[in-house]
């Protein structure tokens, strides 16, 4: 490991900002390119590059795959209870309207808790897969 | 000039595609499937479709890369020798790809202000989504807003394919709750130690991460 000085500098330099790239990503969705979505696969990225180059088990050991799957199904709970909590205030399914007293303030909330339940779960997803590739080629060698 | 960057595109396109057929080191044909990714994201962007080219570059050329490099670690990095004669496969692919081109000369021509497709629901959205959504970017207040329960649909669809690829891939007992002084902590444990007890949980710290050949 400690003949890859640059990778493992290079990349601890790198991460934060990938990370923080994935957030401005889903932040400014709104105004230019991006989302929920490419802000879970760049969020991901950035964990896969530590995994990649600091081991899988230190980055199981950063971020539990327990802690993974539950992203994954936390981000489709997090949609689909905005769509209910639309309902019990008294609108329709996912009608973002009705989440503030200004339909327009309403609907950029929840596209916004929308968009994070998509990133939840793309990061979730992704990571998860990862390791499960990653995981088998201990057994096989 | 915009035809000039499309016929290059197209061009690299195609090299690409059939160096990936001709190659037979299966790591230079995931690292050509990377460019012919990120080519076919520069062809979104010149069909100023930057959303999908954003998705295509991060999703295609980053993570599929990643994924399939990892699956290279698994089955070794040669092409094997087909057991069976090209003919027949040849003669599907052309098959298919002729009834494809042929369906899309009954297509409306591309671009045309006057396709269907630009008078039925886009013509609201582009005018109303600055009032109704007061998102700018229309791609998102159509994906999250408009077309929400789509995009719910998709959300649930990548859970899925999580959870299939899992229970296909993941092997092993998963990650577990160990009491660690006193503390409840999950740990992943290892598959190469069943015998790893409760209390030995800590010993897992240790051991040094091999698995980043190709990092």
């Amino acid at each position: 490991m400690d003949d890859r000085v640059i990778l493992r500098v290079g990349a601890k330099i790198l991460i934060p900002f990938i990370l923080l790239f994935a957030l401005y990503v889903q932040f400014h969705g709104d105004f230019g390119p991006g989302g929920g979505f490419q802000a879970g696969v760049i969020f991901a990225a950035g964990f896969i590059l530590y995994a990649l180059v600091y081991g899988l088990g230190t980055a199981k050991r950063a971020l539990p795959p327990t802690a993974v799957y539950v992203c994954a199904a936390a981000g489709v709970l997090i949609y689909a209870g905005v769509g209910y909590l639309t309902m019990a205030l008294g609108g329709e399914f996912l009608a973002y309207n009705v989440l503030r007293h200004d339909p327009e303030h309403g609907q950029e909330l929840g596209i916004l808790l929308v968009e994070l339940g998509v990133l939840v779960t793309v990061f979730g997803s992704m990571v998860a897969i990862f390791y499960a590739f990653a995981g088998r080629r201990k057994v096989q060698t | 000039m915009i035809e000039l960057v499309d016929v290059a595109l197209l061009l690299l396109l195609s090299v690409t595609a059939l160096a990936i057929v001709r190659q037979q080191n299966l790591f230079a044909a995931v690292m050509m499937a990377g460019i012919y990714s990120v080519l076919s994201a520069g062809l979104f962007v010149v069909m100023d479709a930057v959303d999908v080219a954003f998705t295509e570059a991060a999703v295609g050329a980053g993570i599929s890369t990643v994924l399939m490099l990892g699956t290279l670690a698994l089955v070794g990095h040669s092409e094997h020798k087909p057991k069976h004669r090209p003919i027949l496969p040849l003669l599907v692919v052309a098959l298919t790809g002729g009834v494809l081109v042929y369906g899309t000369l009954d297509m409306p021509p591309f671009g045309d202000p006057a396709n269907p497709i630009h008078h039925h629901v886009a013509p609201h959205y582009l005018e109303e989504s600055e009032h109704e959504i007061g998102v700018p970017n229309v791609v998102t207040s159509v994906l999250a807003s408009y077309r929400g329960y789509d995009t719910m649909g998709e959300t649930t669809v990548i859970f899925a394919a999580a959870v299939g690829v899992l229970l296909l891939l993941a092997r092993g007992p998963g990650p577990r709750r160990v009491l660690v002084n006193g503390l409840w902590t999950t740990v992943a444990r290892e598959e190469e130690s069943p015998e790893l007890e409760a209390d030995e949980a800590p010993a897992t710290e240790d051991d040094e991460p091999k698995e980043d050949d190709d990092g």
